[in-house]
């Protein structure tokens, strides 16, 4: 089953509409608390990614009863140096977006350790595709 | 599932089936069938906001025989505080406490007086169980409903305490046996504000039976207050026992921020159910770091938005802020009070049971089946028009649909969908009429030939 969920750039009021809307549907088809969790907290900091960097986005999520593989493709700036911005506390938000609470560094960190498999592929001036996929049953 | 004790109830010969109840329940239990509100027992968290909503006052608590307490040789009353906001100015609270001993009280206990005893609990619990943060108060108990049924993965953060209503029952009770009374012979009733409570105390989360012997609604208790002031307004006072006057924090324990300031660290309060449904997914999602302590309550207002409570809530919050500023500095409590108990009173703080999990919202047990219920469902989101009326007995479109997949709902009872069935020829006008019945009550559009 596939859901697909625009993401507005530079809209913060917006953010995790999409992540929670995902929410809702893994606790209709009985997913584990504990995996819906992780699911969520990952969504939102790649939306959040979007909303803060990019000028608009597309989640796809794609689902089976074994997993769930989230596609974030946006049309931003890029990211020059993936294994940088992997590490915690490295940020490129401007001071706007830190006072509104987000841009802390921890984001695609935090991705990583609440999914099964994360894949970044960015170009600098074009934009960056995340995929990550979570398995129901381990 | 377990059957779950709701105190509130339908009349069917109030209700018109209007639908208002239906659309403002937030987690959509209630449906039309029949004309006639239906509530669904697994969904419901007691908060009363069908009760409120209703205009024809078809939605009603339902409480205790008063003459129950008649059984007991001692009779406690337990209040809340906002018991005495209820009242205008003019009725001191002298006047109150004596026209609740004149009904048949023995003995009456202010609820929020375990406050103290129970914010400590409550700051003791925190600092053993950091890695639970942010804590949930279990203050209100159509929240802690509301937790289990939609956002259990909460369940953790909730802090496993009994409340001041409980605190304050078991003082009660010990107080009166420790002078010698036999157990049997007290009675403990507690004046509710509204239905979470009664069915807190009937079903109670996390333990098996409550310490409250019955219930009595707070409009109930207001209105023979207000009787007896009326018959013995040229009397004098009758001699009632020394009031021991509540602080100010006990006092403002029941209102919205009362808990919040009571601990140190960054501590939210929240009220009325949308609020506190909206706040919860955003703790959910982790969107919101850094938070040590929510209060939630589902009424507006808290405690003073109630809906058994009579006076308007900005009204009781004038008396309860007077009162608290009165009693400021005055004698806190007497020597042989409640802090007498607080070891007792301590050791029986935590909930002896856990606080499961009931959630309400998944489609089927086996994900491969929530899977295709949830396509089916997709399948007639697109059929149906999405303006969410309501003529067909459920609150929105979707939940038509989730209806119709899992058995409990026919698709043509949308009158859209009946229309453009009438248009194909696929149904008779007899038909639709019949149908339309299942939701609006036979009769309602003439007799049948």
């Amino acid at each position: 089953m596939e859901f697909s969920y625009d993401i507005a750039g530079g809209d913060f009021s917006r953010a995790g509409a999409a992540s929670s809307e995902v929410k809702k549907i893994l606790k209709q088809l009985n997913v584990e608390l504990a995996v819906i969790k992780r699911v969520v907290v990952a969504l939102y900091e790649a939306e959040v990614n979007v909303v803060a960097h990019a000028a608009d986005g597309v989640m796809q999520v794609t689902l089976d009863s074994a997993s769930i593989e989230v596609v974030i493709r946006d049309r931003g700036p890029g990211i020059p140096d993936i294994a940088l911005a992997m590490q915690e506390g490295y940020s490129t938000a401007s001071p706007r977006v830190r006072e509104m609470g987000f841009g802390a560094g921890m984001g695609l960190p935090n991705i990583k350790r609440n999914c099964d498999s994360l894949d970044i592929e960015s170009t600098v001036g074009v934009g960056t595709t995340v995929r990550m996929v979570t398995f129901f049953n381990r | 599932m377990d059957d779950f004790y709701h105190a509130l109830k339908v009349s069917p010969d109030a209700c018109t089936g209007c639908t208002h109840c239906m659309t403002a329940c937030p987690t959509r239990a209630i449906r039309v069938r029949h004309r006639l509100a239906t509530i669904d027992a697994a969904a419901c968290v007691d908060c009363g906001m069908c009760l409120k909503t209703c205009a024809r006052r078809a939605i009603f608590v339902e409480q205790d025989d008063f003459n129950r307490i008649f059984q007991f040789s001692h009779r406690v009353i337990l209040l809340p505080t906002v018991v005495f906001g209820q009242f205008g100015g003019e009725v001191s609270e002298e006047r109150i406490f004596a026209e609740l001993h004149a009904m048949g009280f023995t003995r009456v206990v202010e609820t929020d007086r375990a406050a103290g005893i129970l914010a400590a609990a409550m700051r003791d619990y925190m600092a053993r169980n950091p890695h639970r943060r942010p804590f949930i108060s279990a203050f209100c108990p159509a929240v802690v409903r509301l937790i289990q049924v939609r956002f259990p993965s909460l369940i953790p953060h909730v802090i496993p305490l009994k409340q001041a209503l409980d605190l304050s029952a078991i003082y009660a009770r010990r107080e009166l046996e420790l002078a010698g009374v036999p157990g049997n012979e007290i009675g403990v009733f507690y004046v509710t504000p509204c239905a979470a409570k009664i069915a807190a105390i009937k079903s109670p989360v996390g333990e098996e039976v409550s310490p409250v012997d019955g219930v009595i609604n707070m409009d109930f208790i207001y209105n023979k207050v207000q009787v007896g002031l009326t018959r013995h307004r040229d009397q004098p006072l009758p001699p009632a026992p020394d009031q021991e006057f509540l602080s100010p924090e006990s006092i403002a324990w029941t209102l919205s921020g009362g808990e919040a300031a009571a601990f140190e660290g960054r501590c939210l309060a929240i009220d009325e159910i949308h609020n506190v449904i909206d706040i919860l997914e955003k703790i959910e999602n982790e969107e919101i770091p850094g938070i040590d302590f929510v209060e939630l309550r589902a009424c507006d207002h808290s405690c003073a938005g109630g809906a058994l409570t009579t006076n308007n809530r900005f009204l009781t919050l004038e008396r309860l802020r007077a009162r608290a500023r009165a009693n400021d500095g005055r004698r806190r409590e007497a020597p042989e009070g409640i802090r007498q108990h607080d070891a007792f009173l301590r050791e029986r703080a935590p909930l002896p049971g856990k606080i499961f999990p009931r959630p309400i919202e998944r489609l089927d047990e086996d994900m491969t089946v929530a899977l295709e219920k949830m396509q089916k469902i997709n399948r007639i989101m697109e059929v149906v028009p999405g303006v969410d009326c309501g003529a067909c007995g459920a609150p929105s479109c979707r939940e038509l649909a989730r209806d119709v997949v899992l058995g409990k709902a026919k698709l043509d009872q949308c009158i859209f969908m009946r229309q453009a069935l009438l248009r194909e020829g696929l149904m008779t006008p007899a038909e639709a009429i019949e149908m339309a019945e299942r939701t609006w009550g036979k009769g309602r559009f003439g007799e049948n030939k």
